[in-house]
């Protein structure tokens, strides 16, 4: 038996036949759709490296049965960028070196761009943290992360501001 | 993971008919389900998908002046729910102090009263443990129990019950609604969850097959808005199960002194451990750190460890409900949370 399902990935649309109800939107992604941005960390909703946004809102890919997914909006980092230009979170996190060997930061990005969206943080550093608490990083990289998420949340309210 | 059957019915009497099949799971947003299903420590043969479900994503003000709240309204869309958080501020409080906020995104209301035991022999799939295979044993007596229950436990189970949401829902006396086979019904939170006692395997008074439609807070409960608060202490700032908890709410007579109090703690039982007597021992009296004291008491009378490893935490607990007491006092904060994790700094 297969599972159909009509997803918006990255902005296109996809019709999936699932034929497998356990696979998980991660491997979906990872392994079925060469989307290999979103990374398996722990697989078990810890680590928060394989956060993408589904229907705009962060959530752990490792969690999610795809099945359950039939008519959803899919975003992960490789749909984040337009073109050559990043998305100013990318680009934070260059500026402010908020990694160190790399593994984590898809999930780190995909976050803190929930994070701004959901606006509740704000620039506030402990409110940030508080935020981004989902997402782990073993090299230890807090302090570039939590620089680029301020430098990146500061620029979101200037553009607002001048909208 | 085991292979299972998926069903995706399109309406209420569509799953609770497919979820009349023994071995049946119901699935919402799974943050729980998936993970227990990867570890084997749950192994449901069908799956029924009750995510896409219409009609059980709703937050609802009533006409009695109550609330009710959607099974699949998502942990984090009831926090930031501008009326919910103000009418219900400790219950907002209590549902940010949870997880992370991915799994907030994802979680659902109903979801949150079904979640397991964090217990690690029960989460480990391999030691004896009477809730995951009955009559295996516990294999948590006489181990590693820091987590582990000081109120309500039995020689078969010593586990306590994770949730954050479910502490101030029992201080407000909220109800599930529910629908099975022989129709709807409903069950106060605080006769939802069971304690272990022989049978830990029963973990809620839901009947095989019946599904959670929604949770409601009865007109009451909007009453302590201005003096309520939810208080977790855990082992680091964010992203922790509670060590302990309280919710706490007062309302306050023309007189000064405590009209109405409500104290439920978290991370002491397998429910939320809400004693009458501390509650009455409050009402009456002039808000002091005395009387709170006596609350406390009274709420941890005939608490004792399973171990040295959680004796810690009758006195912990019986501070924590204290600090509780003396920030519901103080006055709900304009913001919630007033911080962002950290329960120090606050009032």
């Amino acid at each position: 038996m297969t599972i159909p399902l009509r997803l918006t990935l990255n902005g296109q649309p996809r019709e999936i036949d699932l034929d497998d109800p356990r696979v998980t939107l991660l491997d979906l992604l990872r392994e079925r759709l060469g989307l290999t941005g979103a990374k398996k960390g722990c697989d078990r909703g810890q680590c928060g490296a394989c956060t993408v946004l589904v229907d705009g809102r962060r959530i752990n890919s490792c969690l999610t049965l795809a099945a359950s997914l039939d008519g959803a909006e899919i975003l992960t980092i490789e749909g984040l960028a337009e073109g050559d230009r990043l998305h100013p979170v990318q680009a934070a996190f260059i500026a402010h070196d908020g990694f160190q060997c790399g593994f984590c930061t898809p999930g780190q990005i995909m976050s803190a761009v929930g994070l701004i969206r959901e606006g509740h943080a704000g620039t506030d550093p402990e409110r940030i943290r508080e935020g981004m608490s989902g997402n782990l990083c073993r090299c230890g990289a807090y302090a570039g992360i939590l620089d680029a998420v301020q430098d990146a949340a500061a620029r979101a309210e200037h553009r607002e501001d001048a909208a | 993971m085991r292979h299972f059957d998926y069903i995706r019915p399109a309406s209420v009497p569509e799953a609770v008919a497919a979820g009349q099949v023994p071995g049946t799971a119901y699935l919402a947003a799974g943050t729980n389900l998936v993970d227990l299903m990867k570890g084997g420590v749950a192994t449901p043969e069908r799956i029924v998908d009750i995510t896409r479900l219409p009609g059980l994503s709703a937050i609802e003000r009533l006409p009695d002046g109550g609330t009710r709240v959607g099974a699949l309204v998502r942990n984090s869309d009831l926090a930031y729910d501008p009326a919910f958080a103000k009418t219900y501020p400790m219950v907002a409080e209590a549902l940010l102090a949870g997880a992370s906020a991915q799994l907030r995104n994802a979680a659902t209301a109903g979801g949150n009263l079904m979640q397991r035991t964090r217990c690690q022999y029960f989460t480990d799939a391999v030691s004896p443990c009477n809730k995951r295979a009955p009559g295996s044993g516990c294999a948590a007596l006489g181990h590693a129990t820091r987590i582990h229950a000081v109120q309500g436990w039995s020689e078969h189970c010593i586990a306590t019950h994770p949730s954050d949401f479910c502490v101030p829902l029992a201080a407000l006396d909220a109800v599930v609604e529910t629908a099975g086979p022989d129709g709807t019904r409903e069950i106060p939170l605080t006769a939802f969850h069971r304690l272990p006692g022989d049978h830990p395997e029963r973990e809620t008074d839901l009947r095989p097959g019946e599904l959670i439609t929604a949770l409601r807070l009865p007109p009451e409960a909007a009453s302590f808005r201005g003096r309520a608060r939810y208080l977790k202490v855990r082992d680091r700032t964010s992203y922790a199960f509670a060590v302990v908890s309280a919710a706490a709410a007062l309302t306050f007579k023309a007189d000064g002194r405590i009209a109405q109090a409500r104290l439920a703690l978290g991370g002491l039982a397998l429910k939320p451990w809400r004693v009458a007597e501390a509650e009455a021992a409050l009402a009456g009296q002039a808000p002091s750190p005395e009387a709170y004291a006596k609350a406390a008491d009274a709420a941890l009378a005939g608490a004792k460890p399973t171990g040295e490893a959680n004796a810690f935490k009758i006195e912990l607990a019986r501070r924590v409900a204290i600090r509780a007491l003396n920030q519901a006092a103080a006055g709900t904060p304009a913001r919630i949370p007033a911080l962002p994790a950290s329960p120090f700094g606050i009032v």
